[in-house]
């Protein structure tokens, strides 16, 4: 160890979760109470987004986006940087549904409070509808398409502020228009004085409160500011900690940590598995330039899918194509037609879907893909399907066989989209909301921390992020993931009054 | 096996047909991208790799007698189309790596992003006006 410090609050993870965390807890510190941020990922400067696809997923993702589930069906999106996955994601802001919270069926968690404080952070981090004329060709498309095809078609709110419409925001916003924890929460703890620490990874936390931590050196060439720290392992003490490093980082962290963690730690994955589909017009439309992902369709609680407008990059585009070879590069070519929507499965918990460690800690993910998920997919294709028609679309690129559908397929499509093209491993399913693995619940035999995030049998360790979710929350997740952590930091003010008095 | 290896081009060209037409410069780039993909990866899984690589240049001589880097493309095309469809996972699952790895050293090259049309820019609707 080279060098041991005390805190009295230690935060891991500045995500959705941490961020709101470490703001919630700053005005503390005039109290003179120490708050540490302890982020794996580094600090990137506003001119160091460049929106380069290759090279922004090396320097923001944990394996550039394409962390691999154990068996190699699926890969799992998450960030690593300060703010977290708030830094990529497309800042839509939803909040949870009365019938998934009610479902979870958590002892003390109210809808109603849960929307109250997600709603704070709406307001807080500029959440509204886009005006009309910001809307570009693929979102038009999507709700002229649904509403043809008989869908209800929602807007989503977003976390923009002076957005320019680079469609760039899953590879950092290089306008800094997103209001991510990296742009809102973070800056007012640290202006008010909470400490945090850049490329600081947590290996393990020890029963006596104390975080083994590495801080890595800044590679030669790479992006982002270097550790406020000197690089090296450090010893961190701290009285109260609470854990978001997301669903695979905090399940992970706990799993290798030598504490009497509840048997259900790591249980209970899910990640609404995700498809993305094209379709190609007739002439050129608006799809790389605009804020990508305007619109929804929510046919979760039926027949458990959600659509959403999407545009992503020529590297993505083309591994989530079907087949290869000169179909598949001829739907490359007509980029400039193509209109995208993005496929997401509600999956459940499933028995067997978790994350492990392997024998040297690092995270793995076991994900098999149930029926009824497929169910999702297939059903959620076919009506993808119908909106690109009903839009004008001339074809369809979709896991079929052949791969293209034709117009003359529009109505047929149950016969030609069918559960046998959706084997795993045939298809690029990936995923970006990873929920599950410490789950709230009643005590620690049915889950591992209680409706407030602390982990049953340690009243001193919080968990402040997605892996609380006891199933799939059916949505997009980060206002929700703020709410419980704004219960979080409640809690950990509750237990720092008590420990005053 | 190297990614300048027969077997590598022979799948590559077959994945993206305008892969033929790299000048070496371009080849290089598109190598040097799936090299660093491939460093970034668990040691265990750049053994697979390689070894599923070999497998495939060695697979088709027992059906069509002639290693893969010596089939003529129609025979590659439709040997890799048969391991994307296999029942065994192990086959689908390596085919889709090798071809995950093709497409990102390919449509990650910005010359490749621009020859199909693609114009994100960091201005936005003001870099269309």
């Amino acid at each position: 160890m080279s060098a041991s410090r005390s805190y009295d609050i230690v935060i891991i993870g500045s995500g959705a979760g941490g961020g709101t965390v470490a703001q919630e807890l700053a005005p503390l510190v005039r109290d003179g109470v120490r708050i540490l941020v302890l982020e794996k990922g580094p600090r990137f400067a506003d001119q160091e987004f460049t929106g380069r696809e290759l090279e922004m997923a090396d320097a923001l993702y944990q394996d550039g986006g394409a962390f691999l589930t154990r068996d190699g069906t699926m890969t799992l999106a998450f960030a690593s940087a300060y703010g977290g996955s708030t830094v990529v994601y497309t800042g839509t802001s939803l909040t949870a549904p009365l019938r998934v919270i009610r479902a979870w069926g958590v002892p003390g968690l109210e809808h109603a409070d849960l929307t109250r404080r997600s709603a704070k952070y709406a307001e807080q981090n500029n959440v509204h509808a886009l005006d009309d004329p910001l809307i570009n060709d693929n979102n038009r498309l999507f709700v002229e398409g649904g509403r043809k095809a008989g869908y209800l078609v929602e807007q989503f709110p977003v976390n923009v502020q002076g957005c320019r419409g680079s469609s760039l925001c899953n590879l950092g916003c290089p306008n800094q228009a997103k209001q991510g924890t990296n742009r809102v929460q973070l800056p007012r703890a640290e202006r008010a004085g909470v400490e945090v620490v850049t490329r600081a990874e947590v290996l393990r936390i020890e029963p006596d409160r104390t975080l083994t931590v590495r801080v890595s050196q800044k590679a030669a060439g790479t992006k982002g500011a270097p550790s406020e720290w000197a690089p090296g392992d450090y010893a961190v003490r701290a009285r109260i900690v609470v854990a978001a490093a997301g669903a695979i980082g905090t399940s992970a962290l706990l799993l290798r940590s030598p504490l009497p963690a509840p048997r259900s730690l790591g249980h209970g994955f899910t990640c609404h598995p995700a498809l993305i589909l094209v379709a190609e017009h007739p002439r050129p439309i608006t799809n790389d330039v605009g804020h990508p992902k305007s619109y929804f369709v929510d046919h979760g609680a039926s027949e458990r899918f959600v659509l959403e407008t999407c545009m992503y990059f020529p590297f993505v585009t083309a591994k989530s194509l079907t087949g290869f070879g000169a179909t598949h590069s001829a739907i490359m070519h007509a980029f400039p037609r193509l209109q995208m929507i993005l496929i997401l499965a509600c999956d459940h918990v499933a028995s067997g879907n978790r994350i492990a460690v392997s024998r040297t800690g690092s995270p793995i993910v076991h994900y098999r893909f149930t029926p009824e998920t497929i169910d999702g997919l297939v059903r959620g294709t076919r009506a993808a399907a119908r909106i690109f028609f009903a839009a004008g679309a001339r074809r369809v690129h979709a896991p079929a066989d052949p791969p293209l559908l034709e117009t003359a397929d529009a109505d047929r499509l149950e016969e030609r989209v069918t559960a046998r093209h959706f084997r795993p491993g045939m298809l690029a399913v990936s995923a970006a909301h990873l929920m599950g693995g410490c789950g709230m619940g009643r005590t620690a035999a049915d889950s591992v921390t209680d409706a407030w995030g602390r982990v049953h049998g340690l009243p001193w360790l919080r968990v402040a992020d997605a892996s609380l979710f006891p199933d799939s929350l059916e949505i997009n997740p980060y206002l929700t993931i703020m709410g419980l952590a704004d219960r979080v930091a409640e809690g950990v003010r509750r237990d720092l009054a008590v420990v005053r008095d | 096996m190297t990614l300048s290896s027969p077997v590598f081009r022979a799948v590559a060209t077959c994945v993206v047909p305008e892969a033929s037409r790299l000048d070496a410069a371009q080849w290089d780039e598109m190598a040097a991208t799936v090299a660093r993909a491939i460093a970034a990866r668990p040691r265990a899984m750049q053994r697979q790799l390689a070894l599923f690589l070999i497998l495939l240049e060695w697979f088709p001589l027992v059906r069509y007698g002639r290693r893969l880097s010596r089939l003529d493309p129609a025979r590659r095309t439709k040997f890799l189309d048969r391991l994307q469809r296999s029942p065994l996972l192990l086959l689908r699952r390596g085919f889709w790596g090798v071809r995950t790895l093709v497409l990102m050293g390919y449509y990650g090259r910005p010359a490749a992003a621009a020859e199909i049309g693609y114009r994100a820019d960091a201005r936005g609707w003001e870099a269309r006006r």
